[in-house]
């Protein structure tokens, strides 16, 4: 006799804090960490892997690129991110996390993080915001110093998927375990949102056996801004992709190689070639403007692109194998096992697939001047928050403690969280079960992941179109986007890896979605490559120097306009 | 990109599976540790740095140039050895986790 696979099914399990963190990489900790030495809330964060090395810091970074060198400011640091992004951001947000980096970097130092110093046991600059460190330990420290924390819980292996909210409040939070058969129904009286930016929207540089072999982290994909958006909450720029310059293949970056031994971008002729692309004399180039250049020498029949590293020293290249070992080791692995380091051959060069990320673009949840969002009870700090691009680790820390600190000061001015009725959690966990329950459908769930980013890439302006979006393609990737979102209610979980995947592939369809409004909203090419449009293709000062906002109401993305807010305003919301 | 485990080597402490970042390892019913999503690995090498046996093989895809050579590492204290091994040959790398990055 056939048995017939028993059908798994979830069991609510109710969870009770006062702070909840969702998502326990770089800027969840030290928001966790900030509260605990503060005050003495109960805390709990809901991490989907494993505090000591989830999120981008996984592998290690490279150097901190946010602090303020000597003879730099918060004031011109907001100037320089101003500039860089074309004048899209908050300047009250950048300029009151610049106002902390130092801060946060001592307090790194404190964790034990190497910081290279000079003699005088100043730290060494490179560059006029950069320092150098060994960040290959940097996740595992953070992990640490939350550890010893006594009123901060940490559930590890809990994926978060919406918020609990009452009427315009948010109160908590529904996850499941990835170990147990396990419901979460967490109820908190703020909630601050950490769970970074979106990977995985596009087809990627490898789509084959080495499809994660990406810059972003892949196990971020955008649930924190989904869930804000099902929420309603309103998002600000997402249009303002993030696309990375790296070295083939390994997609590692670049940084180290052009400010460590000053390499120079050149194409396959050998001429340098950035300069040539509207590159003010004297000036710098920005990330889109190397990015462009490669992308249209590439075009022009002169690629492929390099960083001339040829004839570097051998000191050199020991220690770029050593600085790569301690963040990407994929590159260090690939210069040895072809037998040729960077001082044999020059480094070939690539543009990634766009990314949103808050952390280097500007798009993210819309805030008031304290990190909290449009919905009251819920701040948002790191990849997901929006409105201050180029934040960076220091950034993304500078900003948690600013969210840990209002939302401590939320939860002491209102303590009425109201427990959900018992049918309101039962719906829940019933549609969450129903993914258990589907017969195998036509799709699977690599098809399904597969046919969005594709759509993306060809329609959104992905690697294969040089990241232009026109309105015509963008209106047919929102239609396919739509019947993706239907096809996925179709789709079988076998297990808890399975659901979560499945969750994984919604909240991208979600940012997608928003994503594609945010693009045709903006008519005018403000950032080359991050948001190029081929039916408008310059820069509108006059009309378009605002941010694009939008929020999700009944079904449809809505479009707002918002003027800039200057660097001195304490900015509120409106409700 | 992505592991291999060498499950002759693994002595089934668990703690490559906890910190993957993407939850791709797993202890089977003799509580030795596999990649069960191998196409999905990030090759953070997390879980390489938490294996004290250096039973967890990192190499690249056949699709970004990888030809069979693979990588591992020991940890000693404040170092980290870094082994690439090529056929018979084996190149040792060791950072100082104490000393920062001169790039
Ligand atoms: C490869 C790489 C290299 C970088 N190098 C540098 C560098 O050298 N210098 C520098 O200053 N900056 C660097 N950055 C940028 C910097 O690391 C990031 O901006 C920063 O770490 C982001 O912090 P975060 O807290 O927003 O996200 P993360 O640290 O990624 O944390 C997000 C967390 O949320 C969890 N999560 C996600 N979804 C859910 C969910 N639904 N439920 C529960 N948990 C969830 C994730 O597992 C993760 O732990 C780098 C980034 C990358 C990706
Ligand atoms: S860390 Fe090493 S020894 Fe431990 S389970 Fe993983 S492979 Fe086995
Ligand atoms: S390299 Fe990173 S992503 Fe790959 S299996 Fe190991 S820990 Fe997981």
């Amino acid at each position: 006799m056939v048995l017939k696979p028993c059908k798994m099914a979830l069991k609510p399990e109710i969870l009770k804090t006062d702070i909840l963190i969702v998502g326990g990489g770089t800027a969840g900790c030290f928001s966790a960490i900030t509260i605990a030495e503060n005050s003495k809330a109960k805390v709990l964060i809901a991490e989907k892997a494993h505090i000591k090395r989830s999120g981008c810091l996984a592998a290690g970074v490279n150097a901190l690129n946010a602090y303020i060198n000597p003879g730099e400011s918060p004031e011109s640091y907001v100037e320089y991110v101003k500039k860089d992004a074309e004048g899209i951001i908050r300047e009250d947000l950048v300029y009151s996390l610049a106002k902390k980096l130092n801060q946060v970097t001592q307090k790194l130092e404190e964790m034990g993080l190497p910081i290279l110093k000079d003699a005088k046991g100043d730290y060494v600059s490179r560059g006029k915001r950069n320092i150098k460190i060994n960040g290959e330990n940097i996740k595992p420290l953070l992990a640490q110093a939350v550890q010893a924390k006594k009123n901060v819980q940490i559930l590890n292996g809990v994926n978060i998927i919406d918020y609990i909210v009452q009427g315009q409040r948010v109160s908590g939070a529904y996850g499941f375990s990835l170990k147990k058969n396990l419901f979460y129904v967490i109820y908190a009286k703020a909630v601050i949102c950490t769970t970074g930016g979106a990977a995985g929207l596009y087809k990627p540089n490898n789509p084959g056996f080495s499809r994660h072999k990406m810059w972003y982290s892949p196990f971020n994909t955008g649930a924190g801004y989904a869930m804000g958006i099902r929420a309603g909450a309103e998002m600000t720029s997402l249009e303002m992709r993030f696309i990375a310059l790296r070295c083939k293949d390994t997609i590692a970056p670049t940084g180290t190689i052009a400010q460590g031994v000053r390499a120079r971008q050149i194409n396959s002729l050998g001429q340098e070639y950035v300069k040539q692309y509207g590159v003010k004399a004297g000036a710098e180039a920005s990330t889109p403007q190397r990015l462009y250049a490669t992308v249209l020498e590439n075009r022009e029949g002169r690629g492929p692109c390099y960083l001339q590293t040829r004839g570097i020293t051998e000191e050199q290249e020991q220690g770029l194998y050593k600085a790569y070992l301690n963040m990407a080791p994929a590159q260090t692995l690939k210069w040895v096992e072809q037998s040729r380091g960077p001082g044999s051959d020059n480094v070939e060069i690539e543009g990634t697939e766009p990314y949103v990320v808050g952390g280097h673009a500007a798009s993210g949840y819309w805030l008031n001047g304290q990190c909290m969002t449009t919905l009251q009870g819920l701040f948002a700090a790191g990849d997901v928050a929006g409105g201050s691009p180029k934040k960076y680790v220091t950034g993304c820390l500078a900003e948690g403690e600013i969210a840990a600190l209002a939302a401590l000061q939320y939860i002491g001015i209102d303590d009425g969280v109201v427990m959900l009725e018992q049918s309101l959690i039962q719906a829940k966990v019933d549609a969450v079960n129903l993914y258990f329950r589907n017969e195998p459908g036509l799709y699977g769930l690599e098809e399904v992941e597969e046919a969005m980013q594709k759509v993306m890439d060809e329609y959104a302006g992905g690697i294969s179109v040089g990241y232009t979006v026109s309105r015509a393609k963008l209106q047919i990737a929102a239609q396919r986007i739509e019947e993706l979102l239907e096809i996925s209610k179709t789709l079988r979980a076998a297990d808890l890896h399975d659901l979560l995947t499945i969750h994984e592939i919604i909240d991208r369809l979600y940012v997608c979605k928003v994503l594609i409004a945010h693009l045709e909203a903006r008519k005018e090419t403000r950032w080359l490559c991050y948001q190029q449009n081929a039916d408008f293709p310059n820069k509108d000062n006059v009309h378009w120097r605002k941010y694009v906002n939008s929020r999700y109401e009944n079904g449809e993305v809505k479009i707002l306009l918002r003027e800039i807010v200057k660097r001195d305003e304490v900015y509120e919301h409106s409700y | 990109m992505s592991i291999r485990i060498d499950k002759g080597k693994c002595v089934r402490c668990g703690q490559c599976a906890l910190v993957c970042p993407g939850g791709l390892i797993v202890q089977d019913e003799e509580k030795k540790a596999y990649i069960k999503y191998p196409k999905d690995c990030w090759g953070c090498a997390a879980c390489l740095k938490e294996c004290k046996v250096g039973a967890i093989k990192y190499f690249l895809g056949a699709d970004i140039g990888g030809k069979g050579v693979y990588l591992y590492t020991l940890d000693e204290q404040d170092f980290l050895h870094w082994f690439i091994v090529n056929n018979d040959i084996q190149h040792r790398m060791t950072s100082n986790k104490r000393e920062s990055n001169k790039y």
